[in-house]
């Protein structure tokens, strides 16, 4: 079971992953409700292991583009493709507040070919999360944080060839949030499932994503590789600055004088520019 | 019929379903915060004392006997009753009724609030009557039901059952309506099937205000009862209330008043217990 058994440590930074093989795609892709046309020819490839940042304004379409992937909204055939299981994290945690930890972790395996050995997968999972200590406890009892852990170990347990998160740390708060992020990369080494990141923190998507792409109105904009180490990719990093104002600049934002009070290596502002602890590789 | 005895059943009634005030629709019961056992003591010291000034009042001859009697003939009444099997034999008549009324209304107003919660179509159907039926003050239809059913046991489980749909209806319909869209779209997106999403989702989901529901119907199928027996029976505690009655015998009056009330106190306690059990989530 890989999820068990940790693959690979190793930083996948590399080009080492395979490519070619695409987990997801999308071709031609048009959604409207009534008048409205949600999304508009969307032409998308989401390849094997990739971590794909969906960024743009609210209203654009990325939640939809989403849905569509997660089979949450009826699709017409042929448009959208996705080889292997996809797991779903919200912004919301969205667990069964009437089903313990453990229990809402192994519904997820519920109609799997795992179905009988669920208790202990999830059970693994939730370990993984760092929350093998709550398996008995009720959702209603959990932070925040440990209730977005426990969603992400729900969307993992089935060990799904796509991740799908809908700007599933939004919700928290600025220290849970890089948790969650270091979190996600840890999970994502070890598990090599393809991510499609739904965000509109474009220094999340710089911080965790192979490509970023850009969504307006329903279409798919510009796309940015970045083959950076994730290690390496400081605010102050020259081309993650120049990628980070072109990014702000495609989702209409205007480039503002560089705050001081912006911490250099995490780009969260504070009152101080104490080095923040380095979790992780990340 | 006899309409003088109509004002003590609802009088009694609104004793016997505490429950039914105690939990608005739409407001899970809140959590009962723990007292220390002398302030548990001392709410009883008013009751007690209550009891004692009613003892007095009697004794003293303030309290005519033919109006009420004395608490301590009641008691004693209540011994003779029980050994004689009366009691018992009546309150096990009543019980019948209301568990099979009860259990028939129950099942039409739950069947009926998952048919209504689940499908647009049975929602449209089955909602509009229920909503037009349930304005209706169910006691005024025991005159048709007379005239329907005659004044054998279906008059009584009948007016029961109807009384007990209605509380169980909406409660569970609200409930299966306040479940999120999205905690269910959660559940699809973990590939759960129909079914599987009621029994993981839709049932529980729905079970506190189920259950608030529940108490609601209990309390209404008690009052049902009190009305039913006290209007036309044979057997039963209303019966022998009524019975009473004619002979002046002010202590089985109370000495069934207060069965009455006891088995509503006991049937709310029992779902009271099981909202414990069933809620624990909730803590």
């Amino acid at each position: 079971m890989a999820l068990l058994t940790p693959q690979s440590t190793t930083d996948r930074d590399d080009a080492s992953r395979p490519t070619g093989e695409h987990v997801a795609r999308v071709r031609g892709h048009h959604r409207s409700f009534g008048d409205t046309h949600v999304l508009r020819a969307i032409d998308l490839d989401v390849r094997h292991g990739e971590i794909v940042a969906l960024l743009g304004r609210s209203g654009c379409g990325k939640s939809t583009l989403l849905r569509s992937l997660a089979a949450l909204d009826p699709v017409p055939a042929g448009e959208v493709e996705v080889s292997g299981r996809t797991g779903v994290a919200f912004q919301e945690p969205r667990l069964l507040n009437w089903r313990t930890v453990h229990q809402n972790v192994a519904l997820a395996l519920l109609n799997s070919p795992e179905r009988k050995q669920r208790l202990g997968l999830a059970e693994a999972a939730l370990a993984e999360v760092g929350l093998g200590e709550k398996l008995d406890a009720w959702p209603l009892e959990l932070s925040g944080g440990q209730a977005q852990r426990v969603s992400l170990a729900r969307a993992l347990v089935s060990n799904p060839a796509l991740l799908l998160l809908d700007e599933p740390f939004s919700a928290l708060d600025a220290l849970t949030r890089i948790e969650m992020h270091q979190l996600v990369i840890e999970l994502w080494r070890r598990h090599s499932m393809a991510i499609l990141l739904v965000t509109h923190d474009v220094d999340e998507a710089l911080a965790l994503a192979d490509r970023l792409v850009v969504m307006d109105a329903g279409r798919i904009g510009r796309t940015w590789e970045i083959t950076l180490p994730r290690s390496e990719r400081a605010p102050s990093q020259p081309d993650i600055a120049r990628t980070r104002a072109e990014v702000l600049a495609a989702l209409g934002v205007r480039p503002t004088p560089r705050n001081p009070r912006r911490d250099p290596v995490t780009g969260e502002l504070g009152p101080t520019h104490h080095q923040p602890t380095k979790r992780g590789a990340a | 019929m006899d309409t003088t005895t109509a004002p003590a059943p609802v009088g009694v009634g609104t004793g016997v379903g505490v429950g039914t005030d105690a939990a608005p629709l739409g407001r899970p019961p809140a959590v009962r915060r723990r007292r220390p056992p002398v302030h548990l003591l001392r709410r009883w010291v008013s009751p007690v004392a209550l009891v004692g000034l009613w003892q007095l009042a009697s004794s003293t001859g303030v309290l005519d006997e033919r109006k009420l009697a004395s608490p301590a003939q009641v008691a004693a009444t209540a011994v003779d009753l029980v050994q004689a099997g009366t009691l018992g034999t009546q309150t096990l008549i009543s019980l019948q009724r209301v568990g099979l009324g009860f259990a028939i209304g129950a099942s039409i107003g739950l069947a009926l609030a998952v048919v209504a919660g689940l499908s647009r179509i049975g929602e449209d159907a089955i909602d509009p009557p229920m909503q037009m039926l349930r304005t209706l003050p169910h006691f005024g239809l025991v005159t048709l039901f007379i005239i329907w059913f005659g004044i054998g046991e279906t008059p009584k489980v009948a007016l029961i059952a109807l009384g007990a749909t209605f509380p169980l209806y909406l409660n569970t319909l609200g409930g299966i309506r306040g479940i999120e869209r999205k905690t269910l779209e959660a559940a699809k997106a973990l590939h759960l099937t129909w079914a599987q999403r009621i029994r993981h989702v839709v049932i529980p989901g729905a079970l506190p205000q189920t259950l608030v529901g529940l108490r609601q119907s209990l309390g209404i199928a008690w009052l049902s009862l009190i009305v039913a027996e006290t209007i036309a029976s044979q057997s039963g505690l209303g019966h022998m209330i009524n019975h009473a009655k004619d002979f002046l015998q002010t202590d089985v009056i109370v000495v069934g008043l207060a069965v009455y009330s006891l088995l509503g106190l006991a049937t709310d306690a029992v779902v009271r217990h099981l909202e414990r059990k069933a809620l624990a989530w909730r803590s």
